[in-house]
């Protein structure tokens, strides 16, 4: 099950999304998380619906592994839709007990909700999923360089960032590891209250820490034994350069923002 | 220093470096002393074998190499020039990569080619020449089929071979391997020490393997064997195996040919000492007829 959380991984392909600047996917998923947050009315959501379904098709990403990292946050949605549907106070009250009531407009805040989370999970993860973290940072750095001036890391900031999502799936696969040998062992990590499973997972992170702190510790001389001494002096094999389809796809983003908030001024019914 | 001129790639006079334990107050608790006047010359071009069992001190003299550690006693050059310097540690790591135990703790990018990219880039190579180098050392390693892959998907050998291609990108004159087979299977092993042999062969770069699998040494030019931080047998491989006893009080497993075959010797039967391979065993059987 671990395995399956496909947030923060790279899909290899060949595709037009794959190649753009990581800036413009930055700047991309930000505009898509905006229009995520104000769009109101069917007509917005169809817009965003359909510009999602563009990209991911452009993509070349298998649909069915973007909706594998949807079940990492199934109890999230589930949360969700249960807090609004229940504890939403509206016009027309359908059925209620104590304090829970359903109402018209906490049906439609629970739909709504778990519609913007699934959209936001499937957006953001389209970005890391096409994005190698090494571009994403390379891309952060760009954008958050100006920062330097007042004496912000960001180069440092940015190899973190690309190493701590190069070692995701490595701690996954290893905490996988460690609870199997545990399990062996006679550890229990799925019986008892939440304050004894909570105990319970002692004996999965003291090792994995261990292990995490010894890597980490590898790696820092495997850099350094690179010649690795921080930002300067440091060329780029893949420098950051806008092409033609960069610039399209900044004015595809600034199209499709005033659509949606056209959509949300002229049709922002019936939500 | 009129030294400098027949000087080998890497030469270590009377090397000698201690841990030193200190508790909380600062106060020294123990001291091991890793390495203990250690001497080594190579030649460049060499491919050299260094041996020991574990503890023995061999990962510690590796670092020196690189300059990750820095000699406590005593004196190391590499390429002439002397690690201890502050201003010789970027060239000295240049000159002397270095290749790790494991695979996944010393690939930093999370795509093939952009992690061969790495040194190149720390080095400051011009855009375009990355590229080169990271085709080139790719090719090198026979990984170039790789190269768009996630490290992560990749067998034990392959991902070794990946931080091999990631040195050679640097273009230094020697590597140091540091038992960069201790955590693969027997196919991963090969992979990685016929790779070693390549590079020594076609591009001349100078091999140091250090390992404790007797197997690995068979084809090196010179054997140093290490036991509590000291030298303790040099020679050729013919030479280093033919001394059977000597390497099982050093708790070093021979190779099985070369314990058979000493194995027979002992009976009465006229069998020379020191034989490395299958071949020469079948060969050395046949002519006793």
């Amino acid at each position: 099950m671990i395995r399956d959380i496909t947030i923060g991984q790279y899909y290899p392909a060949e595709s037009a999304i794959h190649k753009l600047d990581p800036r413009v996917k930055l700047f991309s998923t930000l505009i898509y998380i905006i229009a995520l947050f104000c769009f109101r009315g069917i007509a917005g959501f169809v817009i965003i619906t359909a510009a999602l379904a563009a990209v991911i098709k452009i993509s070349k990403v298998p649909f069915k592994f973007m909706v594998k990292g949807l079940k990492a946050i199934v109890i999230l949605l589930l949360i969700t839709g249960v807090f609004n549907l229940l504890f939403t106070p509206g016009d027309i009250t359908i059925w209620s007990w104590g304090p829970f009531k359903l109402t018209d407009a906490g049906i439609s805040n629970a739909i709504l909700m778990v519609l913007r989370l699934i959209y936001l999970i499937l957006g953001t993860s389209l970005m890391t999923l096409t994005t190698t973290p090494n571009q994403l940072t390379d891309g952060l750095e760009k954008v958050l360089g100006p920062l330097n001036k007042i004496h912000v890391p960001v180069h440092a900031i940015a190899m973190m960032m690309s190493i701590a999502l190069r070692f995701i799936p490595i701690l996954i696969e290893e905490t996988d590891k460690i609870m199997k040998a545990q399990m062996a062992r006679g550890a229990d990590f799925e019986n008892g209250n939440l304050i004894q499973k909570a105990r319970n997972m002692i004996p999965l992170l003291i090792p994995l820490f261990v292990s995490a702190f010894r890597r980490a510790d590898d790696l820092a001389m495997a850099m350094e034994a690179r010649c690795y001494s921080g930002g300067e002096g440091r060329t780029k094999m893949k420098p950051l350069t806008y092409d033609k389809k960069d610039y399209i796809a900044y004015i595809l983003d600034s199209v499709f923002i005033v659509l949606v908030v056209a959509a949300r001024v002229f049709v922002p019914f019936p939500m | 220093m009129s030294k400098d001129i027949e000087m080998g790639i890497i030469k270590a006079d009377k090397l000698v470096h201690e841990f030193i334990r200190r508790d909380e107050e600062g106060n020294v608790e123990s001291i091991t002393t890793a390495l203990d006047q250690v001497d080594l010359d190579v030649k460049e071009g060499q491919f050299i074998a260094i041996l020991g069992h574990n503890g023995s001190g061999k990962s510690t003299l590796a670092k020196h190499i690189n300059a990750l550690l820095s000699p406590t006693e005593g004196s190391l050059w590499v390429d002439g020039m002397d690690v201890q310097e502050e201003e010789n540690v970027i060239p000295v790591r240049r000159t002397a990569g270095m290749v790790f135990q494991n695979p996944d703790n010393q690939i930093i990018a999370s795509v093939v080619e952009e992690d061969v990219g790495f040194g190149p880039e720390n080095i400051g190579v011009p855009t375009d020449e990355i590229w080169e180098r990271v085709a080139h050392s790719l090719a090198a390693v026979g990984m170039t089929k790789y190269r768009k892959h996630s490290p992560n998907k990749l067998s034990g050998g392959q991902k070794q071979r990946v931080a091999i291609a990631g040195v050679v990108a640097m273009e230094p004159k020697c590597i140091v391997f540091d038992e960069p087979t201790a955590m693969l299977d027997p196919n991963g092993r090969k992979e990685v020490i016929s790779t070693a042999h390549e590079l020594n062969r076609k591009k001349g770069v100078t091999i140091l393997l250090i390992t404790h699998y007797m197997e690995e040494v068979v084809d090196a030019d010179y054997i140093y064997v290490m036991e509590k931080g000291q030298i303790v047998m040099q020679g050729t491989p013919r030479e280093i195996f033919s001394r059977v006893e000597e390497l099982k009080e050093h708790r070093l497993d021979v190779p099985q040919v070369t314990l058979v075959a000493d194995e027979l010797r002992k009976t009465g039967l006229d069998i020379p000492a020191g034989i490395l391979t299958r071949e020469e065993l079948v060969d050395a059987i046949m002519r006793l007829r």
